[in-house]
């Protein structure tokens, strides 16, 4: 929305027009080049100037596909009854991994796959651009699409994909991106989030690894000195990140199974009231260069503890050798609530839009569910994923020492869905806003949380359909 | 007016009087195209970017004046009519009123301090007696700067909320505590960012239109005041230099408040942090009014009525300030003048006629 104004100042208001267009012309280059807030896995910014591009298929001789119609796009002519696909994927933060699903892509012999990696805000671009008809035919999405993405008919069901190996999907996964019976997404590896911790500056302030909320704010609070901060929850003070566990800490959820509110006990605005005691206490680190995904923070030595994902241990290794470990969120107190860590998966999905659906849906059963020695090394050989099928989480040698298996058996023991699908993002602004006002402000937990029950209800009432 | 044209019209309009024997109408392309081509060439100037500000400015708001009627999720071609239900529920929706608040708010700090600091700068580039392209340059220089480039420096540098921090370095130094600017809300240290770097970005532009204006004034005033017994500094400048300035004033004023209410790059990029795997997240304080529409239409929300509906208040809201303002300010004065000139003219060309 532009409007002039109506003064008559000719000259001055077209120059400034002209700067106000350079201007945006230069934000848009920016903006599609640093990545760096929009915090997905390893939010650094990305050397990559606008998205990238490659295609699979143009060199022969990538694994597998040696003598197979797939090579034909090297002289320029696509094979005979070829159809071409475009897959995009978000910018993951750990180096190769672009190139590793280029490597997959190129392994696909009956279509010519094009994958786009994604810097900057994916979500928001997936979004306009299924919008158009020229949006991608296969791309990947958090937790699965949106309900109103499934509800406006903008991804085709994949029901039947799974064949045989459905039993071996972890099942929670399955039925978080699936909707009255259709699968939407295939789940390509789990992602966790989890405590992190320094295990030489714990022993040094001789702070033992908190398993309750105040031992962790007790903890957070030895940890401090005047260089190094105790916790590092994200630059938001947790008001994003920690709204499930801060739920399930006392028991409670999102919503309850049948989908009505779940955060109706008393117990969850003591909860909040009591983050917004950590963040003024002064031991929370703010302002970080990089958010809560990326390890730079902890490895650079500015927290003790931080709260991140398993992603990142590959980083952590490398950065501080045996010197981490890892926790669930604690339970609120000895006597109220359990531990928790949240999971999620990028699900492979496919757009109702594409010009061969069944081509796509075909190249997400190769790949994510028929091709498990590329979903084993796009598990552990970057950044460090679970992979989706069971069978493949046993071989995954990388997952099964140090830090990493123990984070693998919190994940286990006391792994939460990270949200639920008719958890909408209006209800999740919603309740971040209040977080945010609780935690950040002191806002009255009760109150604040009573104008979320609103939000939701109207959401809930708006998709249950 | 040259006389060839005057020879064509004549030709075209006074065919009753010369005889038509000889003569042929000039063809339908030849009247199209006018006197000397006048109307092709207009075409051919103004044509492209008439055609731009069509197709990129009054469609799209022609569109989304349309989708604020509808019940438009995840697609721009609705089909649920709604009626004025989006307009009711985003004028009843208290994070988009907290927005057009914090709005409020930001134009109260940003709009007098770019005034005073833009007239203050305009005042001393015009009187130095050196250096003085130097300093216009110097001070205008950041205009050239991109507000997501600026953006990334003052997060990232000057106001980073970690120990190393400029900012921060200057407090450890002479012993205070380090503080996360952008992350606290008590006391509110963000508006310091938020409006230091709008007036280090915006600044110079207005001291150049306030320069334009200076010189515009005639000298002539300045030596009669002296005449009169002004001193000059303050009584020169109260009496003389600010009523001369009325014109520019004003247009810097609806100027500084338009740009006010379209605030976005500086907020999302200062502001907007990972949130939740996925999600990406905007506190609810300091979420100017497009920020807001951007999470609910293009954001995860994907709801174009709603954001629609906002973006036709908040263009209707800029209009009356607007309106408003050039009715308060010397918009009057020039419509005045313009209009005994356009009378003047109409009345030549009647009597070359």
């Amino acid at each position: 929305m532009d409007l002039h104004p109506v003064s008559g100042t000719g000259s001055p208001v077209s120059r400034r027009r002209f700067f106000g267009v350079a201007g945006l012309v230069a934000a848009a280059g920016v903006a599609t080049a640093c990545g760096s807030n929009t915090g997905r896995d390893g939010g650094s910014s990305s050397s990559a100037a606008g998205p990238a591009t490659s295609t699979a298929g143009g060199t022969s001789g990538s694994a597998g596909s040696a003598g197979s119609a797939g090579s034909g796009a090297a002289s320029g002519t696509a094979p005979a009854g070829s159809v071409s696909l475009s897959q995009w994927y978000h910018a993951y933060g750990e180096e190769g991994t672009q190139q590793a699903v280029e490597r997959y892509a190129a392994g696909y012999t009956k279509a010519k796959v094009t994958v786009q990696w994604n810097p900057g805000d994916y979500d928001k671009k997936v979004a306009a651009a299924l919008l158009t008809g020229s949006g991608p035919d296969v791309f990947e999405t958090g937790n699965g699409p949106s309900i109103d993405q499934i509800q406006s008919g903008q991804v085709a069901p994949l029901d039947g994909i799974l064949g045989s190996a459905q039993s071996d999907f972890t099942a929670s996964l399955v039925e978080r991106m699936s909707y009255k019976g259709k699968l939407y997404a295939v789940p390509q590896v789990i992602d966790m989030q989890l405590l992190v911790y320094r295990k030489s500056m714990l022993d040094k302030a001789g702070v033992k690894p908190p398993t309750t909320f105040d031992e962790l704010v007790a903890a957070a609070k030895a940890l401090t000195t005047s260089d190094v901060k105790g916790l590092f929850l994200g630059n938001d003070g947790g008001a994003g990140v920690m709204v499930g566990p801060v739920l399930w800490s006392v028991g409670a959820d999102y919503l309850t199974k049948d989908n009505a509110v779940g955060f109706d006990d008393p117990n969850v605005a003591t909860a909040f009231g009591r983050l917004h005691e950590l963040f003024a206490s002064g031991s929370l680190l703010l302002g970080a260069p990089t958010d809560w995904s990326d390890p730079s923070s902890l490895t650079q030595g500015l927290t003790a503890m931080q709260w991140t994902g398993l992603w990142t241990f590959p980083v952590l290794a490398k950065e501080l050798g045996d010197d981490f470990g890892v926790l669930p969120w604690p339970k609120f107190s000895a006597t109220v609530g359990s531990p928790s860590v949240p999971i999620g998966a990028y699900g492979s999905t496919v757009s109702a839009k594409s010009k061969d659906v069944q081509a796509a849906k075909d190249y997400v059963r190769w790949l994510w569910v028929e091709n498990t020695a590329d979903q084993l090394d796009f598990a552990q050989s970057y950044g460090f994923h679970v992979p989706a099928r069971k069978s493949l989480a046993d071989k995954a040698d990388k997952l099964k020492s140090g830090p990493a298996a123990d984070a693998v058996d919190i994940l286990q023991k006391y792994g939460h869905a990270q949200t639920p699908l008719l958890w909408t993002p209006a209800s999740g602004t919603a309740m971040s806003d209040a977080v945010t006002n609780i935690v950040k402000s002191g806002a009255d937990p009760k109150a604040a949380l009573a104008g979320v029950r609103t939000t939701v209800q109207a959401e809930l009432a708006r998709v249950a359909k | 007016m040259a006389a060839p044209g005057d020879t064509l019209s004549s030709a075209r309009h006074g065919s009753g009087a010369v005889p038509a024997a000889g003569r042929s109408r000039p063809g339908w392309g030849r009247r199209l195209a006018g006197q000397q081509n006048r109307n092709l060439w207009f075409w051919v100037f103004v044509g492209p970017f008439a055609l731009g500000l069509l197709v990129f400015v009054y469609i799209p708001i022609g569109w989304s004046v349309y989708l604020s009627f509808f019940d438009a999720r995840n697609t721009v071609t609705p089909t649920v009519f709604v009626g004025l239900s989006n307009y009711r529920e985003m004028l009843t929706d208290p994070a988009f009123l907290s927005s057009l608040g914090t709005f409020v708010l930001f134009a109260l700090f940003i709009v007098p301090l770019t005034f005073a600091g833009g007239l203050g700068l305009a005042l001393m580039v015009h009187r130095a007696r050196r250096f003085k392209a130097f300093f216009r340059s110097v001070y205008f220089l950041p205009t050239a700067c991109s507000y997501v480039v600026a953006a990334l420096i003052w997060k990232m540098s000057i106001f980073s909320g970690v120990r190393f921090g400029l900012l921060n370095t200057v407090l450890r130094a002479v012993g205070l505590p380090p503080v996360a600017w952008l992350s606290v809300t008590h006391p509110p240290w963000y508006w310091l960012v938020i409006v230091t770097l709008r007036l280090w970005l915006q600044v110079g532009f207005y001291m150049i239109l306030f320069l334009a204006g200076l010189q515009r004034i005639p000298t002539v005033l300045y030596e009669a005041a002296a005449v009169d017994g002004a001193r000059p500094g303050w009584q020169t400048f109260r009496f003389i230099t600010f009523p001369q300035l009325r014109a520019t004033s004003a247009a810097v004023l609806v100027l500084l408040l338009i740009n006010a209410f379209q605030a976005f790059d500086e907020f999302y990029n200062l502001l907007a942090v990972a949130g939740a795997s996925g999600g990406g997240g905007y506190p609810p304080y300091a979420r100017p009014p497009l920020v807001y529409l951007y999470y609910i239409a293009l954001g995860n929300q994907q709801d174009f009525g709603h954001g629609s509906a906002g973006a036709v208040i908040l263009a209707l809201v800029i209009a009356v300030f607007t309106v408003l303002q050039g009715r308060l300010l010397g918009g009057r004065r020039r419509s005045d003048e313009a209009a005994p000139a356009g009378r003047r003219r109409t009345h030549r060309r009647e009597a070359d006629a």
